[in-house]
């Protein structure tokens, strides 16, 4: 049973809450700007090369520099929106599709060719677990991760509820004429958006990095979870996207534990296979997702 | 001299079958984008799906993988073309009712599924050490003769296929594909089975790409997990798509001709430069050929040879 928790279920928390920030993005920018966002797992890997090349120069814990990396990949995103996106704001949403699949490309080529494709520890050094009851064992970078995750989370609570960006925002997520209708500026909206789920992409990206390690296909490998999560929760969901994130992840960590006799029930090289199962499931069942989200 | 000159001969047909088999994929893609507006983000996955049918079936026996069923190659393309079909319909029936940001998801899951199973299932894929031996057509005769064969047959496909395509294009079934591409509500409207058409469109698409896989697999000898590497075949697939003109045959052939030549020759200019250069500047190239989709998306979104539209005073009469 301890080994359930201590292997499963807390590495289940953890990829989840990081699912859940990647999840975020992807929803706030499906729905607001009306796409799927293939860069979205090349942001993330992006904010996790940033993260890691400023632990390298000043030495400080990633979390420390972590804000410093959020600003940094929300500068290349909104740099990226004006020389990719926005000239195509008119097109049909598969053209802004397409674009994003080859931004994802260019941007994962262009992460190679300035940190070379080694893999990279963020932090060095073991770290001994806090034990509790003798067994349950957690290690500090697992709290770390989830604490800091349900801290930005509620940022983004705070963000969307209490600051008029914020509900200008799930106004354009609801309706995009409505809001237009009423006076609200909708580059602005759009550059928040982009902001938001930038700075979202580089933590999530960050943490995975402290999870396991930075290398250039981290990203891309988030990415098929990712968007099952933003279905899951509702596209256009912020809150739904937590939920699919964290229910995703779990799945997918729960999913290799022996539950019928010793093996696991999915061997592990099929972890993501969970995830696209879910996203099937749920195109089948439900696709406005649990939230009631837009199906487009 | 005449060495040097064989030398460049051979990688001209080399160019040729490669490019020609990056043609093929491209008219598949053709059908499902060009014609129809479905987005397929796993062009790689049906790819490989054909790659390992042809290779499973025709290769001899061997300790490290499924086969020995020593199938005639046209065997082999045939089931190549019936799985990626299947493949197609399952994921079709379940996603083309929605958005096509939905099925671009669902088939960039299904090709990274794929990858997995290719990497993971050993007993018949022998994992990332691939199969080999696959055996080629015409590979029996002597040196440069086996080549050009090779090469003239995958020509032939091509030409074969632009022929069926072209027809299809132009008959009514091409035309309620345009239309439903252009407006759906009205195809509706005018009592279409609009999803039907669609996943009848995907699923042609797929068996044309898993053909591409197949002739891929025999042509190479070899597949492993990373020959298709899925996002990078689908990416230049799509750029070669975009580039030469989607919704017209011809464009997706000279597309695909076209930016394979880029592709092969840049690649043979970074194998010259040193080690470490080398590695980066394979990366530089994505990036480049990134950019080209980019300023093709912005600037010429038609691509080389836009589509032509079948306007109904140009169609012989009675034709639908």
């Amino acid at each position: 049973m301890i080994e359930f928790v201590n292997f499963h279920l807390i590495p289940g928390l953890v990829l989840g809450s990081i699912y859940a920030l990647g999840a975020i993005g992807v929803s706030l920018t499906f729905g607001i700007l009306g796409f799927a966002n293939f860069s979205h797992g090349a942001t993330m890997t992006l904010g996790a090369y940033f993260a890691l090349t400023l632990t390298w120069a000043t030495g400080l814990h990633p979390l420390i520099v972590l804000p410093v990396a959020m600003v940094l990949t929300a500068v290349v995103v909104l740099g990226m929106d004006r020389g990719f996106y926005r000239p195509l704001r008119g097109s049909s949403a598969v053209i802004l599709v397409m674009s994003s699949f080859g931004l994802m490309l260019m941007l994962r080529s262009a992460i190679q060719l300035i940190w070379g494709p080694q893999v990279h520890a963020l932090i060095t050094g073991i770290q001994r677990p806090y034990i509790f009851f003798d067994t349950l064992r957690i290690s500090p970078k697992h709290v770390l991760i989830i604490v800091s995750a349900l801290a930005l989370m509620y940022a983004v609570h705070w963000l969307l509820t209490r600051t008029k960006t914020g509900k200008a925002m799930r106004a354009m997520s609801d309706s995009p004429e409505l809001a237009r209708l009423t006076g609200i500026d909708t580059e602005a909206v759009i550059r928040a958006t982009w902001i938001v789920s930038a700075a979202l992409a580089a933590a999530a990206g960050t943490f995975l990095g402290l999870d396991s390690q930075v290398e250039t296909q981290m990203g891309f490998k988030m990415l098929l979870p990712v968007f099952a999560a933003a279905i899951l929760g509702g596209i256009g969901r912020p809150y739904g996207a937590m939920a699919g994130g964290l229910v995703v992840g779990l799945a997918m960590e729960l999913s290799t534990y022996a539950w019928i006799g010793t093996a696991p029930l999915v061997s592990p090289g099929y972890k993501s296979g969970i995830a696209f199962a879910v996203m099937v499931a749920m195109l089948i069942w439900r696709p406005s997702g649990l939230f009631r989200g837009r199906v487009f | 001299m005449d060495q040097q000159l064989y030398g460049i001969g051979l990688y001209i047909l080399s160019l040729l079958t490669m490019g020609g088999i990056y043609a093929v994929l491209a008219l598949g893609l053709n059908i499902q984008w060009g014609f129809t507006g479905l987005f397929n983000a796993g062009v790689g996955g049906f790819l490989a799906i054909g790659a390992y049918t042809t290779a499973i079936l025709c290769t001899g026996p061997s300790e490290s993988h499924l086969g020995g069923f020593g199938m005639p190659l046209p065997i082999g393309l045939f089931w190549a073309m019936v799985l990626s079909a299947a493949i197609a319909w399952g994921i079709g029936r379940i996603c083309i009712r929605l958005r096509s940001d939905y099925l671009a998801i669902a088939t960039l899951g299904i090709a990274e599924i794929l990858r997995l199973v290719f990497a993971n299932e050993l007993w018949a894929t022998n994992g990332a050490r691939g199969i080999s031996l696959v055996p080629k057509a015409f590979e029996k005769l002597s040196e440069p003769l086996d080549q050009i064969s090779f090469t003239v047959m995958v020509l032939a496909i091509i030409l074969v296929l632009y022929l069926l395509l072209e027809r299809a294009r132009r008959s009514p079934w091409g035309r309620v594909m345009a239309a439903i591409r252009e407006n759906e509500d009205a195809a509706r409207a005018a009592g279409k089975n609009v999803e039907r058409l669609r996943v009848e469109a995907f699923v042609i698409g797929a068996a044309v790409m898993g053909l591409g896989g197949g002739l891929l697999a025999q042509y190479l000898k070899f597949i492993n997990p990373q020959t298709a590497e899925p996002v990078t075949a689908t990416f230049l697939v799509w750029v070669m798509l975009i580039a030469g003109g989607s919704g017209n045959n011809r464009g997706a052939i000279l597309g695909a001709m076209l930016i394979w030549t880029v592709w092969s020759t840049t690649e043979i200019l970074t194998s010259q430069l040193p080690d470490a250069w080398a590695i980066r500047t394979a990366y530089l190239r994505v990036f480049l050929i990134g950019l080209v989709l980019q300023i093709v998306l912005q600037r010429f979104a038609g691509g080389v040879l836009p589509e032509r539209r079948a306007v109904t005073a140009h169609e012989p009469p009675g034709d639908g």
